[in-house]
């Protein structure tokens, strides 16, 4: 295993894990651009500009594009968070050249009129289809709530309304600005040629032109409120609640997951036993995601509606215990020998380390092994999980519920 | 790609298959019993379900906690599923921690305590479980298609009925697990780093004195109607289109596999391309095969916007008529590609592995290596394809729609 690293003229870094023993390559393109950096006025643009880029170049058709995967076995897509769009392949090793040649023509799109038009129908049905889903796009309303006018209360998705109303024109500009060379990683992991990944990156990538794509990374501001949402055609009753917590940079970062594991695990965590295995909730988690500049915990709760209240209330009073009294050894253990096997488990794919030491790099401009991290989560102790609580209380959320109960009110 | 797989068949009908992965640090099982759904009385559908629930509720000296922090301790990425056929059993760990987690397995399949206080949590997973799916259009409505398009109990769902968990006894849970939770029938498949001798002397510890009993046999009833459309207040028409196929052990299965594959494998596909790319009617369209035993489907999903629902609907149906026409040779090619690479990135996962082997045991009687997939792969060409799609066209469709409006079916003479 060798890590490799090298950075073009233009701003553009490369780097790869190089596993000689892998049977496969995965390649990907990691892009430092999401909602976060969009206005009102083009609002959910880097998500629908991630499917235009599937669309076509000067030298290829849409079809030549998908065709063009699919003749290498390929295994590809692309996604759009608050703040990375990442477009990936996974390949046998014999493809990485065409690979890379064809990414990176991909990432130069024409963004042809009568494509957008078309795609925009695509767009529109997949924020509908979220829509007819629990919890009913109740994230994206959570998330505005909590963040106010923070640049991480924009939508990835964006509203029915914002996409039909996005010029082309915008997107454009939004291209411009955001998909310079110094904004974007090439990631390789498992069976790597590095000399042969710069080489390709040179020659196809190096004309790029750079410009300044800076983002601002406000501190969250502090948030607490409740917000109850009738639904009358829902089954059941979908609870979230988004607090602050450690962000990208944050030396707590690992403490705030291992937080989380031991409060909101799928299995074998404090909510589990109080909500899952009860037979009171269909689901109750609890997960910490990391922003430039910010984090936030999640918890998530589905229920039969006529339990939503005194669910509410439990959850409320396990937070509470928790800030009083702490977690046992057994459950920072427990979390621990979890999150190992975890993290080995999912590294024994190249697809699986790829987001991790894409992630790494074009969050902090570094690189760790997967031994680096299991070190150190297992130095963490209960004192440096408390410490996190001490900073970020779980009481002080926005909660969101939506549903058929009627009445519900803040716990406590 | 060299490959081995190892097998044991036990006294007690117990099968272990094994495939030694050792470039890799993780192990992984998969356990079939023969304790699917389809066993479930009328009345009591849900009975599997909740049985496989409570099982994890307390076995030999565990309680469900202990069994739980048993599991993380060893640190084993778990998961169960009831299906008409089976309830299964896997796990992903390193390899270090197989066989004390066999142990805890062991206790699980032939020591469950069934205790009277988590009967009434585990039925309220199972109800909530139920109704969540009212929540999940898409889900709901494949689930629908498939009722409508096997002879039950052969399109059911595990997780039953509302008025058939209510009534569920624990008494009748325990004759159940009694009854179906037993070796002959039961296949374990485990494929990962580790050292076979030991294993098989381990698993024959373990589960030498396990008492089989005679499988049960099922009688399937009479076809459902073909036409259903279910009325749901959403922004969507679900749209879901079954027809006949072959079975996995059929063998001709390739040929139809192969017919699918041009259908909807990779963005280049004839329904992702015509459907989505070319009119944006959809987000999500596809088809796959869905195989039992002796009878195999393909199963087509397709979710748009109410108003472009006809379209969508008309659309979809005419390109499952013409690919009776033919597959050309550029999408042979591209699909002979893909399945090459997925052939090699499935030697990159134990647990995919693991259950990969075990099903093939189930479906075939014997396991195909990857090796035997890539020849029979490799052995497809557009005549041996285009001439099982002349005699075998896509017709008789099953057709169920879930949404604000039912659809006209149109179909031409193909």
């Amino acid at each position: 295993m060798e890590f490799r690293e090298h950075t073009l003229a233009n701003g553009l870094s490369i780097v790869a894990e190089c596993n000689d023993e892998a049977h496969t390559t995965a390649l990907g393109f990691f892009v430092q651009t999401g909602a976060r950096d969009e206005t009102e006025s083009d609002a959910g643009v880097s998500h629908f500009l991630e499917h235009m880029m599937f669309k076509g170049t000067p030298t290829r058709t849409a079809e030549d594009v998908n065709r063009e995967f699919d003749d290498m076995g390929a295994h590809y897509n692309a996604f759009t968070s608050e703040e990375h769009t990442v477009y990936y392949a996974a390949v046998l090793p014999e493809f990485q050249r065409a690979a890379v040649e064809l990414w990176a023509d991909v990432l130069r799109p024409s963004l042809r009129d009568e494509d957008f038009t078309t795609e925009k129908q695509v767009i529109i049905e997949e924020i509908k289809m979220y829509e007819d889903q629990p919890p009913y796009l109740a994230d994206d309303k959570c998330r505005a709530l909590h963040y106010g006018g923070h640049p991480l209360s924009h939508s990835v998705l964006g509203t029915v309304e914002s996409i039909a109303a996005l010029p082309v024109e915008a997107m454009r500009k939004y291209f411009e600005r955001r998909y310079s060379p110094g904004n974007i990683a090439l990631v390789g992991t498992g069976r790597v040629d590095f000399d042969g990944l710069v080489t390709a990156a040179e020659q196809i990538c190096g004309a790029w032109k750079p410009v300044e794509a800076g983002r601002s990374a406000p501190p969250a501001p502090r948030a607490k409120s409740f917000h109850p949402v009738y639904k009358e055609t829902s089954t059941l009753e979908y609870v979230l609640q988004f607090s602050n917590a450690p962000g990208a940079t944050d030396e707590d970062r690992y403490a705030a997951k291992v937080l989380a594991t031991v409060l909101g695990d799928d299995s074998g965590s404090r909510l589990y036993w109080a909500l899952v295995d009860e037979g009171l909730a269909e689901q109750a988690s609890l997960g910490h995601q990391d922003y430039q500049g910010a984090g936030l915990f999640m918890t998530y709760m589905a229920c039969d509606p006529v339990l939503a209240q005194a669910n509410l209330e439990r959850i409320a009073e396990l937070f509470a215990q928790v800030q009083r009294e702490g977690i046992t050894d057994a459950e920072l253990a427990q979390a621990k020998s979890k999150i190992n096997s975890r993290v080995v488990l999912a590294s024994e794919r190249p697809r699986g380390r790829l987001f991790n030491v894409g992630g790494n790099w074009i969050q902090r401009r570094e690189y760790r092994t997967v031994r680096d991290d299991l070190e150190r989560i297992d130095r963490l102790t209960r004192n440096d999980l408390m410490d996190v609580l001490a900073r970020y209380p779980l009481s002080e959320n926005t909660t969101l519920a939506i549903g058929p109960a009627q009445n519900l009110k803040a716990p406590g | 790609m060299k490959q081995s797989i190892l097998s044991h068949t036990f006294a007690s009908g117990l099968v272990l298959l094994a495939e030694p992965m050792m470039s890799l640090e993780s192990a992984a099982f998969t356990f079939l019993l023969p304790a699917g759904c389809a066993l479930d009385p009328l009345d009591y559908a849900g009975l599997a379900e909740v049985t496989c629930e409570l099982t994890l509720r307390g076995s030999g000296n565990r309680d469900s906690r202990q069994f739980i922090e048993e599991l993380e301790r060893l640190g084993v990425e778990h998961g169960q599923s009831v299906s008409t056929t089976h309830t299964s059993y896997s796990g992903a760990m390193l390899s270090r921690n197989l066989l004390p987690t066999l142990d805890v397995y062991a206790d699980l399949l032939r020591r469950a305590r069934f205790p009277k206080d988590q009967m009434e949590p585990a039925r309220q997973v199972v109800l909530q479980e139920l109704a969540a799916i009212e929540d999940e259009p898409g889900q709901k409505l494949m689930q629908e298609l498939r009722k409508h398009h096997y002879p039950d109990p052969w399109g059911r769902t595990s997780h039953g009925t509302e008025a058939g968990l209510k009534k569920l006894s624990l008494t009748q849970i325990r004759e159940h697990y009694a009854r179906n939770y037993q070796p002959n029938g039961t296949i374990l498949g485990v494929a990962g780093n580790f050292d076979w001798e030991v294993l098989k002397a381990h698993v024959s510890a373990l589960f030498d004195d396990w008492k089989p009993h005679e499988s049960q046999s099922i009688v399937a009833g009479g076809l459902p109607p073909r036409r259903a459309h279910i009325p749901h207040e959403s922004n969507q028409t679900q749209i879901g289109i079954a027809f006949d196929s072959l079975a996995y052990n059929h063998p001709d299965y390739f040929q139809a596999w192969g017919a699918v594959g041009v259908l909807s494998g990779g963005m280049s596909s004839r329904l992702f391309t015509e459907v989505r790319e070319k009119r944006g009617l959809c987000y999500s369209v596809h088809a796959t095969m869905h195989s039992l035993r002796d009878r195999g489907s393909v199963l087509c999903y397709a979710g748009t916007s109410s108003a472009r629902a006809q379209e969508t609907l008309d659309v979809t149906l005419a390109e499952l008529v013409r690919i009776a026409k033919g597959v050309r040779p550029d999408e042979l090619t591209r699909l002979k590609a893909r399945i090459k690479s997925s052939l090699i990135m499935q030697q990159e996962s134990s647990i995919s592995r693991s259950s990969s082997i075990a099903r093939d045991l189930y479906y075939l009687d014997r396991v195909r290596t990857l090796d035997e997939i890539s020849q029979l792969v490799d052995g497809l060409s557009c005549e041996s394809i285009n001439n099982y799609l002349a005699a075998n066209p896509p017709r008789e469709f099953t057709i169920v729609t879930l949404g604000p409006m039912p659809l006209e079916v149109h179909l031409g003479v193909s």
